[in-house]
């Protein structure tokens, strides 16, 4: 089998998008020459990183729903049945318990399963299996029985999607110990994110918002790969990324609220105030020295996430701040969360999402006038 | 009880027949159900009268909706076209007290119940997530999270057989939801509590995507029921005199103290799963073209045109209380319809939380600034 040699994508190089910056991609990625960078959704980048995955490794196998000759329902699968045969991608019987408990199986006889969770949502009943089983294997058997396995789950809003297909289903993970959980924001994250979740000896649950995938980014997708190659002991797990410079005050935000907290550091230029921006990636294991170095400097934080609030990733991430940097803030960390409420009907999302206004009007309000 | 005329539960009884029961052939003709391993009489002349209006009155609500999502009127609209005549039979079959536990695909049977047809779209044109009052004619909610509503359909039955009351529940779902979990608890909970539960299984060949073939490997999904201890049976699904001989019978069994069967009914998703679906990806048009000559409407007109049940004036008058209806949808989706934010808060709990109230307040004040700069 070849090795990172083929590319199957269609990306469309006639497409063309401001390079990215550095928070969106890694440092070798964005010292390339624009050149050789081509415009890459944040779907295909998935693909492509499936695909390079399964060339590099014949243990890889993808299943799940839809996922064979349809290529998934948000295509994330597309072409890989064809390239890599029945065997590597394949559809099941419509159950998600049944998919991630043979994952387990999989997982236990020497192979990494990638399954995909159609949306959010539906992956409730697989419940059982990724906390009784999936998250507590290695545990159980004092690191005898790993499991490295990829639950891939289309999560998250702001697409206008009926109920059931919008849920922010992180705290449910992050709050179950033996889970790996991360949450990529730009195209480049979601191709090394995913190589790196896939090359992982833990399971990890991989978030994917849903409204990001068709958004377009300039890559180089060869430096990717090489990033990928040279640094895989340095991998994304665990690790945040400064997503924009600033300095009266940090943003933390992570997944579909990424490109939010950016259009708000934006908009807070344009009045004259400075914010940074975190892109947390990796919710468990949580970098808190990335994370409390940056609000150390800027000493004033927001916390931005879709999930409803209440006993939160967000909730997490303030304490965590606060009990560690404490002298060095000059107000309390605040929080733009989704309500306390169930998903709302997409008429009423809007109402709903973190949005910039919303998030100036928190900004607003961490006590400047004390300076 | 002493049911008497309920038949003990032989392996005969639990076994569906070889073929699934036809009573009117594809090219409209009696063909009397003589393979299937009861002898169902032909439903009574104006009943199937009654119902080839709502099926025609189906395929146009059908029609309709999917041309106001081209119209970006609604969000998405799961059709049952091609379908129309398991939908009107799962309403058709119950009376007046018994309750429908629906799935995303079951508008037309929703609407048969009587739920006015535009609340029942409220959740896909995407302004509250049901529309309508589930008690004001027992009918559930439509589930969107698959074989779900199974569960709920056996728990309204068990209460109601706990309080007496002469209830049947009939739960539809699809072939691929049959391979759920909570598929296989539903069934064995109702015959385990012996419930008034008719689970009606329409398979239409598709999951989205996955043909039947890699759901199951089953002889037939009826085959299902005997694992349960039920009677099974399958049914030629585009022949609504078959449906209502063969719901109406295991309804009938269910209302008798006779308690759960299961009913799989042959059909055919005509188009794709949704208007965000491209079948072509999956499937073939000859696959799809063999399928039209067996439509629902086409074979049962056809009967009653031979029997000079259906004059022009009859279909005339059909043809324009189906207009009426498709009117009514477009004026009611056509029509702005007004959401009010503050709804978020107010049905979460039966009283809102100190935090909700909190988060309600900040809504309402953006909304006001809002409202004021605008
Ligand atoms: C628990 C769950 N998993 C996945 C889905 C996504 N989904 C919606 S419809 C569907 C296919 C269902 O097929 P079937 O049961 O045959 O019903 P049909 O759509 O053909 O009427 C899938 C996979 C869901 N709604 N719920
Ligand atoms: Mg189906």
């Amino acid at each position: 089998m070849t090795t990172l040699s083929a590319s199957p994508t269609a990306a469309d190089p006639s497409v063309q998008t401001p390079p990215v910056t550095a928070a969106q991609a890694p440092a070798a990625a964005a010292g390339a020459a624009a050149a050789q960078q081509q415009s890459l959704t944040f779907a295909k980048a998935l693909t492509l990183a499936m695909a390079d995955s399964m060339a590099a490794d014949d243990t890889v196998v993808i299943f799940g729903e839809d996922v064979g000759v349809l290529g998934g329902v948000f295509r994330i699968t597309d072409g890989l049945t064809k390239r890599f045969g029945r065997e590597r991608c394949f559809d099941t019987p419509l159950a998600e318990s049944g998919i991630v408990g043979m994952a387990v199986g999989m997982a236990m006889n020497g192979m990494k399963p990638v399954v995909e969770m159609q949306f959010d949502a539906f992956a409730y009943p697989a419940f059982e299996q990724v906390v009784s089983h999936v998250a507590k294997m290695a545990n159980r058997t004092k690191g005898k029985v790993r499991l490295p396995m990829v639950i891939r789950i289309p999560y998250a809003g702001g697409i206008g999607g009926v109920e059931h297909h919008c849920d922010s289903s992180e705290a449910y993970y992050v709050h179950t110990p033996g889970l790996t959980v991360l949450a990529p924001s730009t195209a480049a994250d979601a191709y090394l994110m995913l190589r790196d979740a896939i090359s992982s000896p833990d399971p990890v649950v991989f978030l994917e918002p849903k409204k990001l995938y068709f958004a377009r980014e300039n890559v180089d997708i060869d430096a990717l790969r090489a990033a990928f190659e040279s640094t895989a002991a340095a991998t994304s797990i665990g690790r945040a990324v400064i997503a924009r410079e600033g300095t009266d005050a940090t943003l933390i935000a992570y997944g579909p609220s990424v490109p939010t907290a950016l259009a708000a550091a934006d908009a807070a230029a344009a009045e004259g105030r400075s914010l940074q921006v975190i892109d947390v990636r990796s919710l468990v294991p949580f970098d808190d020295e990335t994370v409390c170095s940056a609000v150390r400097r800027t000493g004033r934080a927001v916390v931005i996430a879709e999930a409803p609030g209440f006993a939160s990733v967000a909730a997490e991430i303030v304490a965590r701040v606060q009990e560690r940097c404490f002298h060095s803030l000059a107000a309390p960390l605040r929080r733009v969360t989704g309500f306390d409420i169930p998903y709302p009907a997409p008429k009423l999302e809007q109402h709903y999402l973190p949005g910039v206004d919303r998030i100036l009007d928190v900004v607003d309000e961490l006590q400047w006038e004390d300076q | 009880m002493n049911q008497l005329s309920i038949p003990v539960l032989t392996d005969e009884l639990m076994l569906p027949s070889l073929q699934p029961v036809r009573l009117i052939d594809e090219t409209g003709t009696a063909a009397a159900g003589r393979t299937s391993k009861e002898n169902y009489p032909l439903p009574e002349e104006q009943t199937l009268l009654r119902g080839y209006a709502q099926l025609v009155t189906g395929r146009r609500v059908n029609d309709q909706a999917s041309a106001l999502v081209r119209q970006g009127r609604m969000a998405v609209y799961p059709s049952s076209h091609g379908q129309e005549a398991c939908q009107v039979a799962a309403a058709m079959c119950l009376a007046d007290g018994d309750w429908l536990f629906p799935t995303y695909r079951d508008t037309v049977a929703v609407m048969a119940r009587g739920v006015d047809p535009v609340q029942v779209m409220e959740l896909l044109r995407g302004s509250w997530h049901s529309g309508y009052d589930p008690y004001e004619h027992n009918v559930a909610t439509q589930s969107t999270p698959l074989a779900t509503q199974l569960l709920h359909a056996v728990g309204v039955a068990h209460a109601a057989k706990l309080r007496g009351q002469d209830t049947v529940v009939l739960a539809l779902c699809g072939d691929g939801a049959s391979s759920e979990g909570d598929f296989h608890e539903a069934l064995n909970f109702a015959a385990v509590f012996h419930l008034p539960v008719v689970f009606f299984v329409q398979n239409n060949e598709y999951a989205i995507s996955v043909p039947l073939s890699q759901q199951s490997v089953a002889p037939s999904l009826a085959h299902k029921a005997i694992g349960y201890g039920m009677p099974g049976e399958r049914v030629d699904g585009n022949d609504l005199a078959a449906l209502l001989a063969v719901l109406g019978n295991v309804v009938q069994r269910a209302r008798g103290g006779g308690g759960p069967s299961l009913v799989e009914a042959h059909t055919y998703r005509m188009q794709s799963h949704t208007n965000a679906d491209d079948a072509s990806r999956y499937r073939t048009e000859d696959e799809v073209r063999a399928w039209e000559p067996r439509d629902p409407l086409l074979r049962l007109r056809s009967y009653l045109l031979a029997a000079n049940l259906l004059t022009d004036a009859e279909e005339g008058r059909i043809a324009a209380d189906a207009e009426a209806v498709a009117t009514v949808l477009r004026d009611g989706l056509n029509a702005e319809v007004t959401v009010d934010p503050q709804d978020l808060f107010r049905f979460v709990y039966s009283t809102p939380t100190p935090q909700l109230i909190e988060q309600a307040q900040l809504l309402a004040e953006e909304l006001s600034r809002e409202g004021a700069t605008s």
